[in-house]
């Protein structure tokens, strides 16, 4: 009797937590719907051709977005370009070819640390380094290259995780019919692995396209009223770099900017800007999804 | 490898001559070819440590200038933070406060919530429930951090408002609580995959000995698994001192050196954001006071960074 008693009170806390946990669970996700409830409620009527299309400007009503996700792209694509290639290629060396020593150690020690540096930090690296030091003007290729020094980490990362997912015999087979270690590792390990490293640089993508104090510290203006010239012309030679070195702006910041002004009609832009911004991270968090649901599917070694 | 190749036995010697003298080839090239990328991979690995020069290297550069015009004392000692003022103060204690009360709020919030999260998608929900939980859950990191001050100072700042009369509009409580809520999955998916990785058996031990999901998982599951949790709470507590645009958006501008959560005050990284706003000349003060706060940031997150690895050192379990 007693002892019945005693197991229905240890069912009854076994409840009570799980609804707990549902209640944490609900109260975090609910954030998420009420951020994005309240953006759309106030920035969804703002977004129309013209807010995508316009400069900024110190109407609120006639101000758009143009200059910022064009911003946006050009810093990312100089931030996947520098870090994708660099990190995979460091992330191959830790996981296939580092031999067991104390430079090894470091190095990943090192690599731990700086996935924990607060992203302001690389900011002020990049304004002390690239802009004062390297004599960069506060450019695109300034701002990209700042972006990707912070992805770098997470690149790695996943590009060592989704190596170490391969089996050793793969390796052992492909050594054992007498391919090199650098053809086990191109014909082999990066295309099983490209999967998992895309994953992971979609993930890095969505965190650089947020960034947005790192991009401040460097400078980065926030009223850019013009377009950089295109990358493609008609004339020779035909493909113009002018881009990397002109100013920028991007969504995170314009947003920033629109924020932090008193008047109620700029927080409606904020709140649209912050929209677009949100989309965009969102869907590539989406596609990261999708994708490592789609290999786990597939791959079964 | 090459020694093994050689055809030395009357049966190897049937192979025609020009397939051998291509493997030979091969063999003698590529090795130079594996040198050189061995090389250069080796160079990208190196790289890392270049960037953590790079940031060392800048942030203690920039401060040595500024500490030959500013004292450790005064640095350490004044109650006002004002370099970009006529008359300028130089303590650091007012931003520091300001981190240490926002980052305490978002603990408060995020610690419990994620580790309750984190214990009831590893020990209670069902396999289904789980794996469509988790992938949500991490949608809430991908929110810029921009938006999120968007939201803390235009939807929950006029809810603390109301709850908490008399707060400013700029105030840490409401920086925090949204900083927490960010925090969150980083924390509880951490500390989950540290709870999974504790065997079933400890889990059939505790449920042979009459213990109920619950004890089980507090008292069994929760310390065999310290060490990965405790990654956990240090990966939060460092994104929390370094959070950039939520306290610069939501918390104040004002350097003020309180430990009161419903005043507004500037953090260390909220500092830096206001300063870089303005037109600093490269050998002003105020251009140097922004690297001597960002070395005072670095050297908080490194310790507590050093701190976790010891801890992960010191407490891990091996099954």
């Amino acid at each position: 009797m007693d002892l019945r008693k005693l197991v229905e009170r240890r069912k009854l806390t076994d409840r009570l937590f799980a609804a707990l946990g549902i209640c944490c669970v609900l109260i975090a996700l609910l954030t998420l719907v009420v951020l994005m409830g309240d953006l759309a409620r106030q920035g969804l009527s703002r977004i129309d051709w013209q807010f995508m299309t316009s400069f900024p400007s110190r109407a609120a009503a006639r101000a758009g977005i143009l200059s910022a996700w064009v911003g946006s792209l050009m810093i990312m694509l100089v931030t996947v370009i520098t870090a994708v290639p660099l990190g995979v290629a460091a992330g191959v060396y830790l996981e296939e070819y580092a031999p067991k020593n104390r430079l090894t150690t470091f190095i990943e020690i090192n690599i731990s640390n700086l996935a924990g540096v607060p992203s302001i930090v690389y900011g002020l690296m990049a304004l002390g380094l690239f802009i004062y030091q390297l004599g960069m003007n506060r450019s695109t290729l300034a701002g990209g290259l700042t972006l990707a020094c912070l992805i770098l980490p997470i690149v790695i990362v996943a590009t060592r995780e989704s190596l170490r997912t391969i089996p050793s015999n793969i390796r052992e087979a492909a050594f054992a019919i007498g391919a090199s270690k650098w053809q086990v590792v191109s014909h082999h390990l990066l295309p099983y692995s490209a999967g998992g490293i895309a994953t992971g640089v979609i993930i890095a993508t969505s965190r650089a396209l947020g960034e947005t104090a790192p991009l401040i510290t460097i400078g980065a203006l926030t009223f850019i009223a013009f377009l950089p010239p295109p990358p493609v012309m008609s004339e020779p030679p035909f493909v113009s770099f002018q881009w990397l070195h002109d100013e920028f702006t991007v969504l995170p910041i314009q947003m920033f900017n629109w924020v932090s002004r008193p008047q109620p009609e700029f927080q409606v832009n904020a709140a649209a800007a912050g929209l677009v911004l949100v989309a965009m991270t969102l869907s590539l968090n989406g596609a990261a999804i999708w994708l490592r649901y789609r290999m786990r599917k597939r791959i079964k070694w | 490898m090459s020694s093994t190749a050689d055809p030395s036995t009357p049966a190897t010697q049937v192979a025609s001559l020009p397939q051998r003298t291509n493997v030979k080839r091969r063999a003698a090239k590529e090795p130079l070819l594996d040198r050189i990328i061995e090389l250069l991979l080796f160079l990208a690995g190196v790289s890392s440590v270049a960037i953590t020069l790079g940031i060392a290297g800048t942030l203690v550069f920039e401060s040595l200038a500024f500490f030959r015009e500013v004292s450790l004392v005064q640095f350490f000692t004044d109650h006002l933070w004002t370099p970009l003022f006529a008359d300028p103060h130089f303590g650091i204690m007012p931003l520091v406060s300001g981190t240490l009360v926002t980052t305490g709020v978002a603990l408060l919030i995020a610690l419990p919530l994620g580790t309750i999260i984190a214990i009831y998608l590893s020990e209670f929900a069902p396999a289904g429930l789980r794996e469509g939980i988790k992938p949500l859950l991490e949608l809430l990191s991908a929110v810029p951090t921009v938006v999120y001050g968007y939201f803390a100072l235009q939807l929950v700042s006029p809810l603390v408002q109301k709850i908490v009369p008399g707060t400013p509009a700029f105030n840490m409580l409401s920086a925090g609580i949204v900083m927490g809520i960010m925090i969150v999955p980083y924390v509880s998916s951490l500390s989950e995959d540290a709870l999974r990785a504790v065997p079933m058996l400890l889990r059939e031990g505790a449920y042979a000995l009459g213990a109920n999901r619950l004890i089980t998982a507090v008292k069994v599951v929760y310390p065999a698994a310290i060490s990965g949790i405790a990654s956990a709470y240090i990966l939060g507590i460092s994104r929390a001192i370094g959070e950039t645009m939520i306290v610069a958006i939501a918390a104040g501008t004002q350097p003020n050196l309180t430990l009161d959560p419903r005043e507004g005050a500037a953090t260390i990284t909220a500092f830096i954001v206001q300063a870089s706003l303005g037109d600093n000349p490269h050998d002003s003060i105020g251009y140097k006071s922004i690297f001597a706060a960002g070395l005072v940031l670095f050297l908080i997150t490194l310790s507590i960074n050093i701190f976790g690895h010891w801890l992960r050192k010191r407490f891990r379990e091996a099954y």
